[in-house]
């Protein structure tokens, strides 16, 4: 028992408390090279991380907002329109393609700004608010595509391949999401607002943060980031399709979980969310290696879900 | 003292988390019919002590003898089987939930299984009347003020009859009046044979109450005095020196006005408050619980809002309701509950010290994580916190440590009019003293400070003006120098004309 401020807590084992994900990742991974000589190689390893790119930006901008002790079921929804937006108003309308690519991240960044105002100013849940928006931009994909797809400009169609054959140009763009991510939480005011707020919300109230105008920044973050996914996998699919990344939702608040944080708020990293999204990507990738049953999949990705969040939780109240 | 039978010993006593040997061989044993306190610096180790004895925690060396037979106690209820019932320093009552409900919670009376509203709340209504506060069995416990929280705890504890009774800090937001209402239950319960363990930092207190003192010292027991000790060799025991002088205010002579409050109103709970502190001063603000104190605090601050009348500082008009224009002027608040108003649990002690600068410290949007690590370790170092390291959850501070540590996020602001809501609530005589030197050089420099205290001698010896309280109303104000116990009570309990019922 000391007063010593400057001392550090034994660094190795609260890194394994706080990384208990990573763990499982490379106990997947392990086991999958050993059940599979398909996984461990390169061309496979990148195309674990292409599936990622979707679900972990999404994840990125749900981190957000599952820190501040929110929800965001709208995001799938908002990355569908988002790119339905940019290839209609490129391939149809003719604007040349960096104009409609800020058109659709700011009709992201719109959705996340109504959910927000719903939830701060008109206090409805945020389930139901971003449950209504769902709806509403599923059916604005629909309405303005006409139900079907829409081809994307060439030019950011490139978002969808690979630099020098090789490095696909989706994991970088979810890298970069990433890194901004984890600047965003650690470094900026913004960020450690939404942990206080999330924590104690009305602790953090007393303490001069203005709540109701760092949840608009929070919710907006998140609809921009599915903006970026929205037009990611657009990209990679050559075109926008109003049905696209339908129930992605529930696999961003899944990988968010699984990386550490609570529903409850407070808690969440972006380097977890990545790892919550990879072992996702791992575990499709490597059950269709084995050739497992569509069917099955789903059951053992549920399984493998609740086992990773429950070992989490068990963790931490074994080091506590 | 009829019966002196053992009820429970504790042997060799040890616990340790991560980073904290927070126990560290404590002996201890209680009688059947005794008040035995618990005494000791903040971080002692008394709570983790009694959670021990009420199954929140298992220890990891020594042993627990109930009638003399070693027991384990692995949960709360199996505390319960053993005769065992605890009111924790934290409270443990549902928000969302009424009084009745809570009081009655998991034994709810039934009817055709359905819950019998009319029986719980009579049994609650019985209940709240033996510890004599006046509540209404259906209001939600989030909108008790934090005292009556407390007496819902007692009133909680009570309904199981325990033969052993835990108190961590049952006085520690309780005023005079209901102090004595509590220590005429406790004696009752002490003659009917109930052996109770009582934790208090008012030292004043032990002799009113208790049999035995045990004095904890880092984790270990390292005396047993009877009740009557004197309080001095109490203190000696405590923290190891003497401590000359409880109360240190230096007053300065009153600059310009600060803060002026005019015709403050807001129906039902306070009205027509104004009031003026001035630079440099120390104003205190007296009451029975449920005068209103701290609804207008709040309302002041802006963390509610009022029907009427105006709130200025430095003559300028603050708008009604809005914390962060009441900062920009120069306000701070620290509430009175600081788990659910002062503290973010989860987070770390740097974070939270940081909590309110976080905006002033951050250039261009991004936070300055040195700075702000390095202003933490600062204050935490003057405040004396016990902790492992600047990154230990506040969950996992002792409460005295936590009160600390919403202090030291407002003294880090440098509110100039700093409104503090029973700012030592827990903390132990040795930390006080510093907090109050941090007080007398807040107001050298020329900030000045409301205090609400439940704590009459606090209030009496750091203020150089008292304004009492009664039933919302200002009813009046004494200058230090005319301000006794006794001048403070009197006005305390006025009964106000045309007053609202609760
Ligand atoms: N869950 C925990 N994890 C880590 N440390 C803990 C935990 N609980 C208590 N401690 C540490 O154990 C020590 C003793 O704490 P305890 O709450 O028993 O003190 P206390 O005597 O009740 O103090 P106070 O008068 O402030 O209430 C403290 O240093 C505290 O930080
Ligand atoms: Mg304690």
């Amino acid at each position: 028992m000391s007063t010593n401020v400057l001392s550090r807590q034994p660094v190795m084992k609260s890194w394994l408390a706080e990384n208990g994900s990573l763990a499982a990742l490379v106990v997947l991974a392990i086991a999958l090279s050993l059940l599979s000589g398909d996984f461990l190689t390169v061309t496979n390893l990148l195309n674990v991380g292409v599936q990622a790119a979707v679900t972990a930006i999404l994840a990125f901008g749900a981190t957000f907002v599952i820190i501040t002790g929110g929800i965001d079921l709208s995001v799938g929804a908002v990355a569908a329109l988002s790119a339905i937006v940019l290839a209609w108003t490129a391939t149809g309308s003719g604007l040349p393609w960096p104009v409609a690519t800020v058109i659709a991240l700011v009709v992201g960044l719109a959705c996340g700004l109504v959910n927000a105002a719903l939830i701060a100013y008109g206090k409805l849940p945020p389930f139901i608010a971003t449950l209504a928006m769902l709806g509403v931009a599923r059916g604005l994909a629909l309405v303005v595509s006409q139900g079907s797809p829409i081809a994307m400009p060439d030019a950011v169609s490139h978002l969808g391949d690979t630099i020098g054959g090789y490095l696909p140009v989706p994991v970088l763009v979810m890298a970069l999401m990433g890194v901004i991510t984890a600047v965003v939480l650690n470094r900026t005011y913004a960020g450690r607002a939404m942990y206080a707020i999330g924590g104690n919300e009305e602790a953090a109230r007393l303490s001069g943060i203005k709540v109701n105008r760092q949840k608009l920044i929070t919710y907006a973050l998140s609809g921009a980031f599915a903006a970026v996914a929205g037009i990611v996998l657009a990209s990679r699919l050559a075109s926008a399709q109003p049905q696209a990344a339908s129930g992605y939702e529930l696999d961003a608040i899944a990988a968010v979980v699984i990386g550490g944080a609570s529903l409850s708020g407070g808690k969440g990293r972006a380097f977890g969310t990545l790892v919550g999204a990879l072992i996702l990507a791992v575990l499709r990738n490597g059950l269709n290696l084995l050739s497992v049953s569509a069917f099955w999949q789903q059951v053992v990705i549920g399984v493998v879900i609740a086992l990773a969040v429950l070992l989490d939780t068990l963790r931490r109240r074994g080091s506590t | 003292m009829s019966d002196a039978r053992e009820i429970l010993r504790v042997e060799k006593l040890g616990k340790r988390f991560p980073g904290v040997v927070a126990l560290d061989g404590v002996d201890f044993s209680l009688r059947a019919g005794e008040v035995h306190v618990l005494l000791g610096e903040n971080g002692a180790g008394k709570s983790t002590l009694i959670k021990m004895l009420s199954g929140a925690y298992h220890p990891d060396m020594g042993r627990i003898l109930v009638d003399g037979a070693p027991v384990e106690i692995r949960t709360a209820s199996d505390a319960q089987r053993l005769g065992i019932a605890t009111i924790y320093q934290e409270f443990n009552l549902v928000p969302q939930l009424t009084v009745g409900e809570n009081l009655t919670l998991g034994r709810q009376p039934r009817r055709f299984g359905f819950i019998d509203t009319k029986r719980m709340h009579e049994q609650a209504r019985e209940l709240l009347e033996r510890v004599g506060i006046d509540v209404d069995p259906r209001t939600r416990v989030s909108d008790l003020g934090i005292a009556r929280m407390q007496m819902v705890e007692i009133a909680k504890a009570l309904a199981l009859n325990a033969r052993v009774l835990i108190m961590d800090e049952p006085t520690a937001v309780l005023t005079t009046t209901e102090v004595q209402r509590l220590f005429t239950i406790v004696r009752q319960l002490r003659d009917k044979g109930v052996a109770i363990v009582f934790i208090t930092h008012h030292l004043e207190e032990i002799a009113q109450i208790g049999d035995r003192v045990t004095v904890l010292r880092d984790g270990r027991s390292v005396e047993e005095v009877p009740a009557t000790t004197s309080e001095e060799e109490l203190v000696r025991l405590m923290v190891g020196r003497p401590i000359d002088q409880q109360y240190p205010r230096e007053a300065s002579s009153p600059g310009e006005p600060l803060l002026r409050v005019a015709g403050l109103t807001r129906a039902g709970v306070f009205s027509d408050v104004s009031f003026e502190v001035r630079a440099g001063e120390v104003v205190g603000l007296a009451g029975l619980v449920g005068a209103g104190r701290t609804e207008v605090a709040r309302a002041v601050f802006g963390a509610d809002s009022y029907d009427s009348g105006e709130v200025l500082m430095d003559g300028r008009r603050l708008p009604s309701g809005n914390v962060h224009a009441a900062m920009e002027a120069g306000l701070g608040l620290v509430p009175e509950d600081r788990k659910g108003q002062g503290l973010v649990l989860g987070a770390d002690v740097a974070e939270n010290l940081g909590l309110v600068t976080l905006r002033r410290t951050s250039r261009g949007g991004f936070v300055d994580r040195t700075g702000q690590r390095k202003a933490a370790g600062r204050v935490a170092t003057q405040l004396g916190v016990r902790m492992s390291h600047l990154g230990q959850e506040v969950r996992t501070l002792s409460g005295g440590n936590q009160q600390k540590i919403v202090i030291g996020k407002w003294l880090l602001a440098d509110a100039r009019v700093l409104i503090l809501d029973e700012p030592t609530r827990g903390i132990d005589v040795g930390a006080k003293v510093e907090i109050y030197q941090l007080i007398n050089s807040l107001t050298a420099s020329g900030h000045a400070v409301l205090m609400i205290s439940s704590d009459l001698p606090e209030i009496l010896g750091m203020s150089d003006r008292v304004l009492v309280m009664a039933r919302g109303r200002l009813v009046g104000e004494l200058d230090a120098a005319e301000a006794t116990q006794d001048s403070v009570m009197a006005l305390a309990v006025t009964e106000v004309e045309g007053a609202r019922v609760h």
